[in-house]
């Protein structure tokens, strides 16, 4: 919402003051100032000048020289880039010595070899327009005392002023008005606020002796859609051009002047925040309107010229045939449009039901200045009256007539029955001590009816009447938050709560931060890519294509959520690789959205741990699965043969944790790495982290040291490559029993003096008691148990 | 004799002190002190002597021996020191020839920012909740006071995904439905705050991302006050800022919230930097957790994780927080 402090002081005169201190009150009362500019504060040295003649320069042509004169009917030259002017045109000129706001600093020179002694003004040099182009020709835009060489700002009749951008909140429908803005600031201020007389009268226009209720009758078939609609008639109306002082303050509000009609329209709205709609009089036979939702199938040519399919929520205005005329609060009708022909219009002022329109809104996609009102909540009181009368004073201004009275009727209004206000809830709410008396002048600034009631045990309660403009408001909470804004939310006291819990982490918060440490010890980076994946992606690393899909993606490359964290690293990768940076080892902890379970409505969403080697072979994936079965204390880590989707069909396993499919670990699949564009082997460990964090751990209960000496023995067997070098392990465990304190596969040799498809496992057995140094007797014994344990179970034997 | 024994030890003292390696050491250990040499020998002859010249040669003779044992002792702890520094020169390295090759890893940006932040608020008292990504429009929404046809929810520029009815499942647009989850699972008092992902049709550019980091937090306790939020507000933009940063609320509008704020974190300059929204809980919002507003009241606050790295770094694209260039991510 732009306004200007002009007109805000139309309504408050008593606002003043330092434009930086304004714009502290009014954010502090939450219209945010978003832009503060200083407006037709033209600098001193510029004055009014006339041109007398035009010449071409002998030595440029992107310059011509230019005479004019400033009063004193001398000629002086300068150079001007612009060529808009013609001679005898009135234009802003910059004198010598003349400092613009810019901070440039006119002085007569030479350009190209003739004299400039001075410079001609564009509106945007001045802040007067936002034109850059040409020279601000000021012909019909003087007042009658200009003369020559007068300063501009006099000449033309334009005081300084301020202009705010302002950001109006959703709850705040008053405040997207200047009157309603000027209201608060008033308020925060405490100087008066007053709306000026807008009666016909006050200007002299000429009304009709026939009366509005002649001319029109207007039927509301559903209460709930509308809950007031005013009308009336304006005879005479010549569409033409607005006056300048109105078009002026429709730019400076971000608006383009169109035509009067429009332009006043739009002024109103602007002014007292009241949307109103034109209809061409000749248009609507009889002068009948009806109010009444769609009917399913109905159609609409909107003004926009597209022809809209509404649906039984819709808001319609329809003419006594019932053909639709216009969609309610929205946009009008195509049809009943005013035109450059149009002599009587139909003026109508009402208020929509907020839901409505904005459902409405939503659904054509037809966000406007008006629905932005509507779906906020309009004022259904006396600000119609008022918008009508501001309507009608600035059209007859114009030359229009209007006729007597207005057409009336009503529909469903908000209840506003006082509401019962709590002194001690809205103090309890703001930790404040305010009376009641002080709750109720804050209140009754900004227009809210506030009386103190004395209850039987004396305590001072409020009762309170929500003003027609703040639909929003219906509960003591919101009564709280207007008595926290005119007390300043800076003059509430900062407390800290005495709450009594100890804060802390979760044991899963607490060890998901512990994993991120172990990786980042084993040398990875933490990379966080968007969760998005493009369609394909899931096939292309071999996984199954069921992603949860976006139905309004921005890009289709962002249009499926990923259910495994592979596609993203190997995007990662491969951005690495063809920026030189082959070997990048990764990690990521992040959600994955899997498709929801039987009954659910939600993705079944968990969070996954990833570990990317680039360059790295399986055996550096099961190394990182190690650390964290150790920093997490997993229990029954078991690596199952398997083929999970997307890696290596040799080099992979699936993790069991405690005998469930926790994640896997291994290797990419070549061709899934071709199809990502990433060169050479990429470790890989993916884990349901989620899964495991919640899950069981070990219990790690101590075990004594012993204090005996241990006894290292080492075993060579041949393996058949199909018996995994953990069941041998196993098998060693349980034969060496509580004795084997220790078992370290220190050699995998294969090759040269062992059979094909077999390879040599050299295991370290440390043999140790609690109670007592091992005999020779007792190691040779268990390393006997041992052999045979693997020889009775896998078939093999000691490499000889 | 024991003349001849003085001038052999002096002897063998002057040989001493010039040995230079234990092997000469050793040799000379044997001549002068061995089973051969005159000092030993002169030993054996004591016996033939009278009993009272025994006693004064063989306090001379034990006198010369330990002269003797001494200056080998000393020549042997000169060899050792002189064997030891030759080692020491032998073994001499530059170290600025070397550069570890284990290298750390790094924690992402985004998980350094979201840590300080969770430890600063763990610190204050309060825990950290966590849900998911993917919501459901009771939960982005409608508990929050955000019915279907609110004028707010525009202004989330949601996300929809293809579950459920048209926009009945979302990408979670605020990290907000966490606060509906707890208070569902929990009784008041409550303190939390929940950091997480959040999203928004926002095109990828050097300012905005359509996936970012936001946290939240949550107070629901009896006799909370908004003097309680500014408080806790002004207690976390000291601790995590610096103790000269100060903050301001300004009124603001949030369906959830009520009174609504937003608040601002001054600058070096003078000038304020919006920071995030905060309010009291709207009691619709306490109600629809099964939570009566006149026995409690609660306070939440909410702003971006992603830039306060962006500012804490200089960043000045905040698409490389999602980009993963290990260039970028070995500066943190």
């Amino acid at each position: 919402m732009k306004v200007t402090l002009s007109w805000l002081r139309e309504f408050a005169p008593g606002i003043d003051g330092d434009p930086n201190e304004l714009s502290e009150t009014l954010s502090a009362l939450g219209l945010t100032v978003e832009e503060m500019t200083p407006i037709g504060d033209v600098v001193d040295g510029v004055v009014l000048a006339k041109v007398l003649d035009l010449r071409a320069h002998p030595r440029a042509d992107k310059i011509q020289l230019v005479d004019v004169d400033t009063g004193d009917g001398e000629a002086r030259q300068v150079c001007c880039g612009a060529f808009n002017m013609a001679v005898g045109d009135l234009i802003p000129f910059a004198t010598p010595g003349t400092v613009m706001a810019n901070g440039l600093e006119i002085r007569q020179r030479k350009m190209r070899g003739e004299v400039s002694a001075g410079m001609c003004c564009s509106g945007a040099e001045l802040g007067l327009s936002d034109d850059h182009e040409g020279i601000l020709v000021l012909n019909d835009r003087l007042v009658a005392e200009a003369e020559l060489g007068k300063d501009l700002g006099a000449a033309i009749g334009v005081e300084p002023d301020v202009l705010w951008d302002l950001e109006v909140n959703a709850n705040r429908p008053d405040a997207m008005s200047v009157a309603g803005v000027a209201r608060d600031l008033a308020a925060a201020l405490g100087v008066d606020f007053s709306y000026p007389d807008f009666s016909v009268g006050t200007t002299g226009g000429c009304t009709e002796a026939e009366a509005a209720e002649e001319l029109l009758t207007v039927e509301i078939l559903d209460p709930t859609l509308c809950g007031r609609f005013v009308a009336t008639v304006l005879r005479g109306v010549t569409v033409g051009t607005s006056p300048q002082w109105l078009a002026d303050r429709l730019r400076l509000a971000g608006m383009r002047p169109l035509n009067s009609i429009v332009d006043i329209s739009n002024y109103v709205m602007l002014e007292l925040g009241q949307p109103n709609h034109t209809f061409d009089l000749a248009t609507i036979p009889d002068g009948h309107l009806r109010v009444r939702r769609a009917v399913p199938g109905e159609t609409l040519t909107t003004l926009d010229g597209l022809k809209r399919e509404l649906i039984a929520n819709d808001g319609v205005i329809t003419d006594n045939s019932d053909e639709v005329i216009s969609l309610a609060g929205v946009m009008g009708g195509a049809a009943s449009e005013i035109s450059a022909q149009t002599t009587d219009v139909l003026l109508e002022m009402a208020w929509w039901d907020p839901p409505t329109i904005s459902r409405t809104v939503k659904r054509l996609n037809l966000v406007s200045e008006a629905s932005n009102r509507f779906r906020r909540g309009a004022d259904w009181g006396e600000n119609i009256d008022r918008s009508m009368q501001r309507f009608i004073q600035l059209a007859t201004q114009l030359g229009a007539t209007a006729v007597q009275g207005f057409v009336d009727v009503a529909g469903d209004t908000p209840e506003r029955a006082p509401l019962a206000v709590r002194s001690a809830k809205i103090n309890g709410l703001l930790g404040t001590d305010l009376s009641a008396a002080c709750m109720a002048r804050h209140l009754a600034s900004i227009g809210f009816g506030a009386d103190v009631v004395v209850s039987d045990s004396g305590v001072e309660d409020l009762a309170v009447t929500v003003p027609t403009w703040r639909w929003d408001t219906e509960t003591e909470t919101d009564v709280a938050e207007e008595v926290a804004r005119l007390h300043g939310y800076d003059n509430i006291a900062r407390t800290v709560p005495r709450g009594e819990l100890a804060g802390g982490l979760s044991d899963y918060q607490v060890r998901r931060r512990l994993v991120r440490q172990v990786l980042v010890g084993f040398g990875c980076d933490e990379t966080l890519p968007m969760p998005f994946l493009a369609p394909g992606d899931l096939l292309k690393a071999g996984l199954a294509d069921n992603g949860v899909t976006l139905t309004n993606p921005l890009v289709s490359e962002q249009s499926v959520l990923r259910t495994a964290l592979l596609p993203g690293q190997l995007k990662a990768i491969a951005y690495n690789q063809s920026h030189r940076c082959a070997q990048v080892r990764f990690f990521e902890i992040d959600h994955v959205y899997l498709p929801p379970l039987a009954d659910q409505l939600l993705p079944d969403e968990r969070e996954h741990l990833a570990v990317a080697l680039a360059g790295f072979e399986a055996p550096e994936a099961v190394a990182a699965l190690d650390l964290i079965e150790r920093e997490l204390g997993l229990p029954n880590v078991v690596l199952r043969a398997a083929s999970p989707p997307g890696l290596h069909a040799t080099r992979s396993a699936e993790v069991m944790v405690a005998g469930r499919a926790r994640g896997v670990v291994g290797e990419v699949d070549p061709v899934v790495l071709d199809n990502y564009g990433v060169a050479g082997r990429v470790a890989w460990l993916e884990l349901d982290l989620g899964a495991l964090l919640d899950g069981p751990r070990r219990h790690r209960k101590y075990a004594p040291v012993s204090k005996y000496p241990s006894s290292d023995v080492d075993l060579a067997f041949e393996v058949p490559d199909e018996v995994t070098a953990s069941a041998v392990e196993s098998s060693l465990r349980r034969a060496g029993r509580a004795l084997l304190t220790g078992i370290e596969l220190f050699d995998v040799y294969r090759g040269e003096g062992l059979p094909t498809g077999t390879r040599s496992l050299a295991y370290r057995l440390r043999f140790q008691a609690q109670d007592r140094t091992l005999t020779d007797a007792e190691v040779a014994d268990v390393r006997q148990a041992c052999i045979e344990a693997v020889a009775a179970r896998h078939g093999v034997s000691l490499r000889s | 004799m024991i003349e001849t024994l003085h001038s052999t030890a002096a002897e063998a003292q002057a040989r001493l002190a010039e040995v230079a390696d234990l092997d000469a050491l050793a040799q000379l250990d044997v001549e002068f002190l061995g089973k051969k040499s005159a000092l030993t020998l002169a030993k054996r002859q004591l016996g033939s002597l009278a009993p009272e010249q025994r006693r004064t040669a063989g306090q001379a003779l034990n006198q010369i021996r330990a002269e003797v044992e001494g200056a080998v002792g000393a020549a042997r702890e000169r060899l050792a020191r002189a064997a030891l520094s030759e080692r020491l020169e032998a073994e001499r390295l530059d170290l600025t020839e070397f550069r570890g090759t284990a290298r750390r890893g790094s924690l992402h940006l985004v998980t350094q920012a979201r840590d300080r932040l969770e430890d600063v608020f763990v610190g204050m008292g309060f825990s950290v909740a966590e849900g998911p990504e993917v919501e459901s429009a009771w939960y982005n929404f409608e508990a929050l006071n955000i019915p279907e046809w609110h004028p707010a929810r525009g202004s989330f520029d949601t996300i929809f995904v293809n579950l459920g009815a048209p926009e009945e499942v979302m990408l979670r647009s605020h990290t907000s439905p966490v606060q509906i989850r707890t208070m569902e699972k929990q009784q008041p008092p409550i303190y939390i705050v929940a950091p997480g992902r959040t999203f928004r049709t926002d095109t990828a550019d050097a300012t905005h991302l359509p996936a970012f980091n936001q946290i939240e937090g949550l107070v629901v306790d009896r006799g909370i006050t908004m003097g309680d939020l500014a408080g806790t507000i002004d207690e976390f933009v000291r601790t995590f800022f610096g103790g000269d940063v100060k903050s301001r609320l300004r009124p603001s509008y949030f369906p959830f919230t009520e009174p609504s704020a937003e608040f601002d974190i001054s600058r070096a300059d003078g000038t304020w930097l919006e920071l995030g929204g905060c309010g009291m809980v709207h009691p619709n919002v306490l109600r629809n957790c099964g939570i009566d507003p006149d026995e409690w009241q609660g306070f939440a606050f909410g702003f971006g994780i992603d830039r306060l790295a962006v500012m804490r770094h200089e960043l000045d694209d905040i698409r490389e927080l999602v980009n993963n260039d290990v260039r970028f991510l070995r500066q943190f």
